[in-house]
């Protein structure tokens, strides 16, 4: 509820840090949602609020994937930020987590912009390190890379410790002010806006062979007895067995038999 | 005759561990050459002594690179083995081995887009978010492991195939098994994407319909005044036969959506989201348009 402690908030702005190099780096996954909110709820003393907020925000980033020219909005500004309002705001209630994730969408569009500049940025130093390439002065080509990749560190740390220099009060106030229509508007519109990440990436997979198995899986889905494990051992034993039988039904000519398995063992006999 | 220049393990786990800081310089003008230079350098150090050789060297490989982070190791085990090769005199010029990059970079990252960004992380993320909802630290730590183990194994593995295959690999490129792996995992994918979509996209409409009035029979008939004992043994056991308690049974708009299929709004949803990207209407829009939405639909009281 209060203000952070320096020490924690020295925590955050390391976290932060972390976040913006995996941001670019994509490795260790520092950026994403569950594991930036669980550290910085961590560093603050509010571990399991922050575990909460980072499954909330983790549901919405899933599809959040930058594929060639396609710009997916930014993971790790829209975690950091949306982390450190949620815990100043000091409301760990499922409104609390639906605010903050609200938050979190136009700081995404902004953790873009950052990444943007620090990318064209970076063009200037790949030229300073082609320079010292001629030379064959290799640690100035490490330190021209090392450089570029602290920026964007700092492309996210920087703004992390703006937001954390503001009073808790005032982010509460702000908060506060806040009417409940809007607050449950902001509900009702975060239930919804995952279906915009899970609709980017079925855009990017979806080919005809593929759909029969989206209509499985939404149909076993809503059979609410199965475990998200369950169904996610149902899938790989279908894949597994399309897989197997589209190679038996190779040399029958034509598309794959396996759409009709029953057919083929009928043929067999 | 000098001893052959060979590139120890230790020398390719240097490698490796640089080859996770290749988009560190991503930059619009050649994207992931810088990060590509810097993970070889140890294998350049070792390789060429000579310092116009390491110059050589390193201008050779600050050409033009980008592919999916991950699918980069194959290439960089490949390109080891090239330039172990050439460091030992073999006649290879820096269009081979640009040529071997290019060839690879493309059907690489065309495997490495589904299978890790569209297959494995949706699904451990979902796993660990579906726990992390309820505040269970079990969530975050299967997803950062799981995630970390699964991948430094497969860039260190891919790493050395390809270092061991050389440039074997580009030959078995448009084989079956990488075929199989890509085609596995958009099943997968798209299967638990239903999933998602069906348990994770919520639309609640508040909305109540006219209630029915339910024929005689169907509800319980309560007596007037004080209630005997075999009266209320009566009376319980009409309810839990499954009589309704009142005459008219209220029904409610999401009631009699469920009773299709529970999620449907969500998959029509899922459907319009993906017609409007197809659209080129860009996801920050569309996000803050159902945020708009949801605003408006609670003032409106329904949903």
């Amino acid at each position: 509820m209060s203000d952070i402690s320096i020490i924690s908030a020295v925590l955050v702005v390391v976290v932060a840090f972390f976040a913006g190099l995996e941001g670019i780096l994509d490795q260790f996954q520092f950026h994403q949602p569950i594991v930036a909110c669980t550290l910085i709820g961590l560093a603050t003393g509010n571990l399991t609020a922050g575990v909460m907020l980072g499954g909330a925000l983790q549901m919405l980033a899933l599809g959040w994937a930058n594929i060639g020219a396609a710009v997916a909005p930014d993971a790790a500004l829209a975690s950091v930020a949306a982390a450190i309002i949620f815990i100043k705001g000091g409301d760990f209630t499922s409104v609390g987590i639906n605010v903050a994730t609200a938050a979190a969408i136009p700081l995404a569009v902004a953790g873009l912009f950052l990444t943007m500049i620090v990318r064209t940025i970076s063009v200037g130093l790949v030229h300073t390190a082609d320079k010292a390439a001629k030379d064959g002065n290799i640690a100035a080509v490490e330190r021209a890379h090392l450089f570029a990749l602290v920026l964007q560190g700092l492309r996210i740390a920087i703004p992390a410790a703006l937001l954390l220099a503001l009073p808790a009060e005032a982010v509460q106030d702000v908060l506060n002010m806040m009417p409940e229509w809007l607050k449950g508007g902001m509900a009702v519109g975060g239930g919804m806006v995952v279906a915009v990440g899970y609709a980017m990436v079925i855009n990017m997979m979806a080919t005809r062979e593929v759909w029969p198995f989206f209509a499985l899986g939404f149909v076993f889905a809503a059979v609410s007895d199965f475990t998200l494990i369950g169904l996610g051992t149902i899938g790989v034993a279908i894949a597994l067995i399309y897989l197997n039988l589209s190679k038996k039904g190779g040399n029958g000519g034509g598309s794959v038999g396996s759409g009709d398995p029953i057919g083929d063992i009928l043929e067999d006999y | 005759m000098t001893e052959k220049l060979t590139l120890s393990k230790a020398d390719r786990q240097k490698v490796w561990w640089r080859s996770q800081f290749l988009q560190g310089s991503w930059n619009y003008e050649r994207m992931q050459n810088l990060g590509w230079a810097y993970a070889l350098i140890p294998a350049i150090k070792k390789l060429y002594t000579k310092k116009e050789d390491q110059a050589a060297a390193l201008e050779r490989h600050l050409e033009f690179f980008n592919t999916h982070p991950y699918v980069a190791a194959p290439i960089i085990g490949v390109t080891l083995a090239l330039e172990e090769e050439k460091a030992n005199g073999t006649e290879i010029d820096d269009a081979a081995i640009q040529g071997v990059k290019i060839g690879m970079m493309g059907p690489l990252a065309g495997i490495g887009d589904p299978v890790f960004w569209f297959t494995v992380r949706p699904i451990l993320g979902a796993l660990g978010a579906s726990l992390a909802s309820s505040g269970n630290i079990v969530g975050p730590l299967i997803f950062f492991f799981g995630w970390n183990i699964i991948r430094m194994a497969f860039l260190w593995y891919t790493q050395e195939f390809g270092y061991k295959a050389g440039s074997e690999i580009t030959k078995d490129m448009s084989g079956g098994i990488l075929k199989d792996i890509t085609k596995g995992a958009s099943i997968l994918g798209m299967f638990i994407l239903a999933v998602l979509v069906q348990r994770w996209v919520s639309i609640n409409f508040t909305i109540d319909l006219p209630g029915k009035q339910l024929s005689e029979g169907a509800y319980v008939v309560f007596p007037e005044g004080a209630v005997t004992g075999p009266e209320l043994k009566g009376i319980l056991g009409d309810a839990l036969s499954g009589m309704s308690l009142d005459q008219v049974q209220a029904q409610t708009l999401q009631g009699q959506l469920n009773s299709l299929i529970p999620g449907l709004m969500g998959l029509l949803l899922t459907f319009l989201c993906m017609w409007l990207l197809k659209k080129k209407v860009s996801p920050i829009t569309i996000i803050i348009g159902l945020f708009a939405l949801g605003i408006v639909a609670r003032l409106l009281g329904i949903m």
